[in-house]
């Protein structure tokens, strides 16, 4: 069946796309860009007053299954997931069992075609239970789909087998993404090391704990001529480490996460166990840096680290509660609201970090407007202004420090290949 | 005093003129803990619960003869003989302590904000009596009413603290309460023993050495130092300590002639001070501790009458 999106205006950096357009859609593939399409028989949605991009991807996040249901699973995180705006997430392989082998794939595999609303590219862990020491067997996880490999929430602490790994994933033509956080450092850390940090009594978590490995893993990278993918940027040297390789030409990306971007660690005051994550909430100079970073596109991708978690590990001492927040739910509308309508970058610069730019590290074929893609769409208000409420989440868990926030910026309809499987 | 206040969780969330009604009334106070009939009815009817969660003596027993004198039901509650073994949250742990009638709850736990986070959660006041490295604002205050008493007041003190300055809740409230009440505060220790931008407390200068921050000092507050903290390279060895950052009669000897020297306890003898000067005439550790009682009673009044 044939379906029009009508009036919308398209807007894809990548395609030099930014007008009033429709968009022909024939079995679930962009067939026809144009204006004024008409097509006999045609189903007609209407996009008037709104932005119509390419289908968002957050090549980040945690579903939680197998393992961890009562947090999130993979059916309540894909419907935060499409309710957000996106088409397409990456989970990680910190479940449990941990996704370190093909069954565990195929199992999540399985559960995308039962129960998700947007698509699942899982991503394989590095390391055989995350532990560090012995690699995982990663082609018989791409057999079965995944995208790429990390031990996320962890660091591959030894240098050598951080080697390895990206010597051997890239027999398999997979992304190594590297969560960087030397421990030998971190010290029992809980916040960034800060006058918020000493005044409350809070161990510090030096810049230094990140940056250490960041600048290990691109000079690996950059001898062994092979790829590597920083997650979670957070401080002004770590982006500096990144822009000064891109420019030595090392095969270096990176992302980071709305909350760098927008909050600074003075929200940790209170003990708001809400602002409590890994990397943590930095400075201003910090947050200003990763704003610089986005722009100049040092740093290539907007992801959430989706991470949620159960009130009753959040209600808890500071020191005990559990690192990470949910994020599908308000990562356009944070972007919009502060990279956008902040003037600091163009929708289409901040949508490319969403689409286009995962989906091309990742190897996904998706991310773009353009006849003969497949038609994972985001339909969306950027004007619109709303509240956060998390009792009004998709997800299971409502572990957000934004709620409350007014922003501006909505998704509407998402389609995954053609087929509307949000509509809000 | 802190008018419509539940909680008495830190120093920084006070006034000056709070922290000088909690003195006034401890001093009074003090006059009857000095009597020879220390029984007081402010807190008849009341009941006192300390939760600890850290080993603790001369707090505990402080809140605990404290709540006693003022005739308050009281009880004692230690993480290692109670249901928090068995794994009960502290949120729980706290509404149980709240639903059998308790009017006020002292807490000491090792994570700092605990105190926060249970008075969030129960309709009890919640006294913090130490709260990891965040406050002790009770030590504080006794510290304060130790220094008024000797030295009538606190415009243009000042005052040096000397040692672990990182780890120890002691010094972030005194260093609050110093400054809110027109002290200056001097610092020094082991350059890994002194927090990013801890002049930010308040009136606060870091020194280089002992000796710059006890010069012309009215006051000299020493620190413990945990003897495992050599283990995590913090510093080298306790007698390498001693010799730099212990107050022995050479150093003494830089500051205002009488100068209080007071120390939270428990002192290791030889290491933060010599037993010389814990012992000498200025050393005013012991009527801290009778102070300690003074104040928290004033405390437990004052968050009693409030409610």
């Amino acid at each position: 069946m044939d379906k029009i999106i009508k009036n919308g205006h398209v807007i894809d950096k990548k395609n030099a796309l930014d007008a009033k357009l429709d968009i022909l859609i024939s079995d679930g593939m962009i067939v026809k860009i144009g204006e004024n399409i008409e097509k006999e028989g045609a189903e007609i949605i209407d996009a008037e007053g709104m932005y119509v991009s390419a289908g968002l991807i957050d090549m980040h996040v945690h579903l939680r299954e197998p393992g961890y249901e009562y947090k999130e699973d993979i059916e309540s995180g894909t419907a935060a997931a499409a309710a957000g705006g996106f088409t397409a997430v990456c989970p990680m392989p910190n479940t449990n069992p941990v996704c370190d082998n093909a069954v565990t794939v195929r199992y999540i595999k399985e559960r995308e075609r039962e129960a998700a609303h947007c698509r699942v590219f899982p991503i394989g862990a590095v390391t055989k239970g995350l532990k560090g020491e012995e690699l995982a067997e990663i082609g018989e996880m791409k057999k079965e789909g995944i995208v790429a490999i990390s031990d996320d929430g962890r660091p591959v602490s030894n240098g050598s087998v951080m080697r390895r790994a990206m010597q051997y994933a890239d027999g398999f033509d997979l992304q190594v993404i590297s969560h960087c956080e030397d421990l030998s450092l971190l010290d029992g850390g809980q916040m960034n090391d800060s006058v918020t940090a000493t005044l409350m009594g809070l161990r510090p978590i030096v810049p230094a704990v990140e940056e250490a490995m960041v600048a290990r893993d691109i000079l690996i990278a950059e001898h062994e001529g092979k790829k590597i993918h920083i997650a979670h940027v957070s401080t002004k040297n770590s982006v500096d480490l990144v822009r000064q390789a891109k420019k030595r030409g090392v095969k270096v990306t990176c992302e980071t996460a709305p909350h760098y971007f927008v909050l600074t660690d003075k929200a940790v005051e209170g003990f708001d166990t809400n602002a409590k994550m890994n990397p943590p909430l930095r400075d201003e100079s910090d947050r200003e840096a990763i704003i610089e970073g986005l722009c100049d596109g040092t740093i290539d991708c907007i992801i959430t680290d989706h991470a949620p978690h159960h009130i009753d590990e959040k209600r808890v001492e500071f020191e005990k509660a559990l690192n990470g927040i949910v994020g599908l739910e308000t990562s356009l509308g944070l972007s919009i609201t502060y990279l956008v309508k902040s003037g600091r970058m163009t929708l289409g610069e901040m949508l490319e970090k969403m689409t286009y730019n995962p989906s091309h590290i990742l190897n996904l074929d998706l991310g773009e407007i353009a006849v003969g893609k497949i038609a994972d769409l985001t339909i969306f208000d950027p004007d619109e202004e709303w509240v956060v409420d998390v009792n009004k989440f998709h997800s299971k868990s409502k572990n957000s420090p934004f709620d409350g926030f007014k922003l501006q910026g909505k998704a509407h309809k998402t389609l995954i290949g053609g087929e509307i499987i949000y509509n809000g | 005093m802190l008018p419509g206040r539940k909680d008495l969780l830190g120093i920084q969330e006070l006034s000056a003129e709070d922290i000088y009604e909690i003195l006034d009334l401890a001093a009074e106070m003090k006059e009857k803990v000095l009597s020879g009939d220390k029984k007081t009815y402010h807190l008849q009817g009341k009941s006192v619960v300390t939760l600890f969660y850290e080993n603790s003596t001369r707090t505990r027993l402080s809140f605990e003869l404290a709540s006693k004198y003022m005739s308050s039901s009281s009880a004692n509650i230690t993480a290692s003989g109670s249901s928090v073994q068995k794994g009960e949250t502290l949120i729980d742990t706290g509404k149980t302590i709240d639903s059998m009638g308790t009017d006020v709850i002292i807490i000491r736990h090792s994570a700092a904000g605990a105190p926060h986070l249970l008075a969030k959660n129960v309709k009890a006041s919640v006294v913090n009596a130490g709260d990891g490295m965040n406050e002790h604002p009770t030590q504080a205050l006794l510290d304060m009413l130790t220094i008024r008493e000797n030295l009538g007041g606190f415009e243009g003190l000042k005052v040096a603290i000397v040692g672990d300055i990182t780890h120890s809740r002691v010094a972030r409230s005194d260093a609050f309460a110093l400054t809110k009440l027109g002290a200056s505060v001097f610092i020094a220790g082991p350059e890994t023993l002194i927090p990013r931008g801890f002049e930010n407390a308040g009136n606060v200068t870091i020194c280089k050495s002992v000796e710059e921050a006890v010069i012309d000092a009215d006051v000299i507050v020493n620190l413990r130092i945990q003897l495992e903290r050599q283990k995590s390279a913090l510093f080298p060895t306790i007698h390498e300590y001693s010799e730099f950052y212990g107050m022995d009669q050479k150093r003494l000897s830089l500051a205002k002639p009488g100068a209080l020297i007071m120390h939270p306890g428990p002192v290791n003898r030889g290491v933060e001070l010599t037993s010389c000067v814990a012992d000498s005439e200025q050393s005013y550790i012991t009527r801290q501790v009778t102070n300690g009682v003074a104040v928290r009673m004033a405390v437990l009044y004052l968050l009693c009458r409030e409610a």
